[in-house]
């Protein structure tokens, strides 16, 4: 838990209102009979982060956003959702908040325009000065790229342009936090690669705070400010991408033929040692390629090696016994 | 506006619209109108007979209590239905994500349940004006009871459908309450005089408020001589005010307490639980 404890050190006093975060929990646990699914979960989003909550299915990710959502009662625990506990939230802030669920299969007779206008018009009375709500619903539409299907029936969406509604109407009433729970389960890689840009373009024009849960380390890697990976109801791991490949290995590997020999090294400064080779070898270096310690393999690893029970305290020890991962 | 007047203009918005879709679906109306048009054409074969010591035709006296019963099955079980597949398909939750948005949505769900009632009964008296006779259809007393009956029958039922609707999580769960009101008609007088039958059974049946609906509406279509054949021999519109408006106070106060407790346990992970359930049983 070393990572996860770090980022979360010392942050625990009164804030001014300005930097208060998101998000913030502590020692969160769910309890569902006698199965804890959450089993103190610490951590917290900055204003205007992205933030990927990652981790197989059954770790806890949606039963953690749900909570959040203030849509499901937690067991124990403290929580701050933009200041307030979700569980006291009333519509004030509610309509502060974006929400994405897995799936929806609502409103299927009404047209896409009628119910993107219908279901801003609640956020109407909450906008501010800085913050006019809702979006206007044309503009919404172009954004997620539904400009022409806006009088189409929602039932005869296609499942890509369905998950776009479901994020437009998440966006309507212009959060200052979004909730996207598994946004791009079920979409081809065209309409993962658009989301992608939908959502990059949110984070740095709308200063959108967002919280995405998946189970695709790609997807949170390209989206992500920051990743939380959660697995068996606890945090095993926080921090940028960069950042956990780090703390996974800080080796990369180094390959490439001499005179025509493979060679492979593991090196701590691959630009150092890089340099050193061709200062040394020159054109007798060739087929260079230096690997960065793979996140993903980690992830794999991490997740296979804890749910077949080898594993229960979590990635800081892992850090210490891995060095063939890259 | 507050942002709850606000729900509520977005609530007749989501009437108007559902509304709308409804009225303008064929498969939609051909499902509402499908009972009450083969009950009619069976009262529409019964024109001949006669009610027991009246020289009325037996197909005219039972037509208002069919209009009564249809409006009990749109309005409350329409309601209930309604409710059980919004909760199956998300449409709830969403509600729940939208600021003040249940207000709006059950604001639309019964504004427009009740106007497809109403739409029903005004479709349904076209063949009725065509097909029988007897019936005091040129008054504009009949048009005045039809409202301030259909108001309180609405009233006392809307309000049931959206307690049965957050009650059940599955539209199986509704077949019992079908069965009942199938049991309730049969003793409301409807289709066998509820003189005829027991006394207890009698009382049992005007407890209920599909019995008052269709004395309400015989006594807007039916010339006032056939009060002679009801319970008391009058029209006994106050007592009918009294029993459909218990029913109304009753669901006006109980609605809002259901209706909070089903959407403050409805999460992300009840609908995709439900839907599992549902493709099992069609699986």
């Amino acid at each position: 838990m070393a990572l996860a404890t770090a980022s979360n050190a010392g942050s625990r006093d009164a804030e001014p209102a300005g930097t208060q975060p998101a998000i913030e929990t502590s020692d969160l646990r769910m309890r569902y009979g006698t199965k804890d699914v959450l089993c103190g979960v610490d951590f917290r989003v900055r204003r205007g982060e992205v933030l990927a909550l990652l981790g197989p299915n059954g770790a806890g990710k949606t039963t953690t956003i749900e909570i959040l959502e203030g849509f499901r009662k937690r067991s124990a625990g403290e929580v701050r959702v933009l200041g307030v506990d979700p569980d006291d939230g009333d519509e004030a802030w509610r309509a502060r908040l974006g929400v994405v669920l897995q799936s929806w299969r609502d409103h299927g007779w009404w047209r896409v325009g009628e119910l993107l206008d219908h279901l801003g018009r609640f956020y109407r009375p909450y906008g501010t000065a800085e913050r006019a709500r809702p979006h206007d619903v044309a503009e919404m539409l172009t954004l997620v790229g539904l400009t022409d299907e806006a009088r189409t029936k929602v039932s005869a969406l296609s499942g890509g342009q369905r998950r776009r509604l479901d994020v437009a109407v998440g966006l309507i009433g212009k959060p200052d936090l979004l909730f996207l729970d598994e946004p791009t389960v079920g979409f081809d890689p065209q309409a993962r690669q658009d989301f992608h840009d939908l959502v990059h373009r949110l984070s740095d024009l709308e200063d959108t705070t967002i919280l995405l849960t998946t189970h695709d380390l790609d997807e949170a890697e390209k989206l992500a400010d920051r990743i939380v990976i959660l697995t068996g109801g606890q945090i095993v791991a926080d921090g940028s991408a960069a950042e956990l490949a780090r703390q996974v290995s800080s080796k990369t590997e180094v390959r490439y033929t001499l005179g025509g020999e493979p060679q492979v090294h593991s090196v701590e400064d691959a630009t150092r040692y890089v340099r050193q080779l061709f200062e040394e070898h020159g054109d007798a270096v060739g087929e260079l390629e230096v690997h960065r310690a793979r996140l993903a393999d980690v992830y794999l690893a991490m997740v296979r090696d804890f749910e077949s029970g080898q594993r229960t305290d979590g990635f800081a020890d892992l850090t210490g016994e891995t060095t063939e991962v890259a | 506006m507050s942002p709850r007047m606000v729900a509520l203009g977005a609530g007749l918005q989501r009437g108007w619209i559902e509304f709308r879709q409804t009225v303008t679906n064929g498969g939609q109306l051909v499902g509402w109108l499908f009972w009450p048009v083969i009950a009619l054409v069976v009262m529409y074969f019964l024109r001949d007979s006669t009610v027991p010591g009246m020289g009325f035709s037996l197909g005219s006296h039972s037509v208002p209590g069919i209009l009564g019963i249809n409006t009990l099955f749109t309005g409350l079980v329409g309601l209930a239905f309604a409710l059980i597949v919004d909760r199956e398909d998300g449409t709830l939750l969403r509600a729940k994500a939208t600021p003040n948005g249940m207000l709006g949505y059950v604001t639309g769900k019964v504004l427009a349940q009740s106007a497809i009632t109403v739409a029903i009964l005004l479709i349904l008296l076209v063949p009725v004006v065509l097909l029988f006779d007897g019936l005091a259809l040129g008054a504009v007393t009949t048009w005045l009871t039809l409202v301030w009956v259909l108001t309180f029958g609405l009233l006392a039922t809307v309000p049931i459908g959206a307690i049965l609707g957050s009650l059940f999580n599955s539209t199986q769960g509704l077949v019992p309450i079908m069965v009942l009101i199938m049991v309730l008609v049969g003793i409301s007088g409807v289709f066998y005089p509820i003189t005829a039958l027991p006394e207890w059974l009698q009382w049992v049946g005007q407890v209920f408020p599909v019995y008052w609906l269709g004395l309400g509406l015989r006594s807007a279509f039916l010339p006032d001589a056939l009060a002679a054949v009801e319970i008391g021999e009058t029209w006994r519109h106050l007592e009918m005010i009294g029993v459909l408006g218990l029913w109304a106070v009753v669901g006006l106060v109980a609605a809002p307490v259901v209706l909070r407790r089903m959407a403050r346990r409805e999460s992300g992970a009840t609908v995709a639980a439900r839907r599992e359930s549902v493709a099992r049983r069609t699986a």
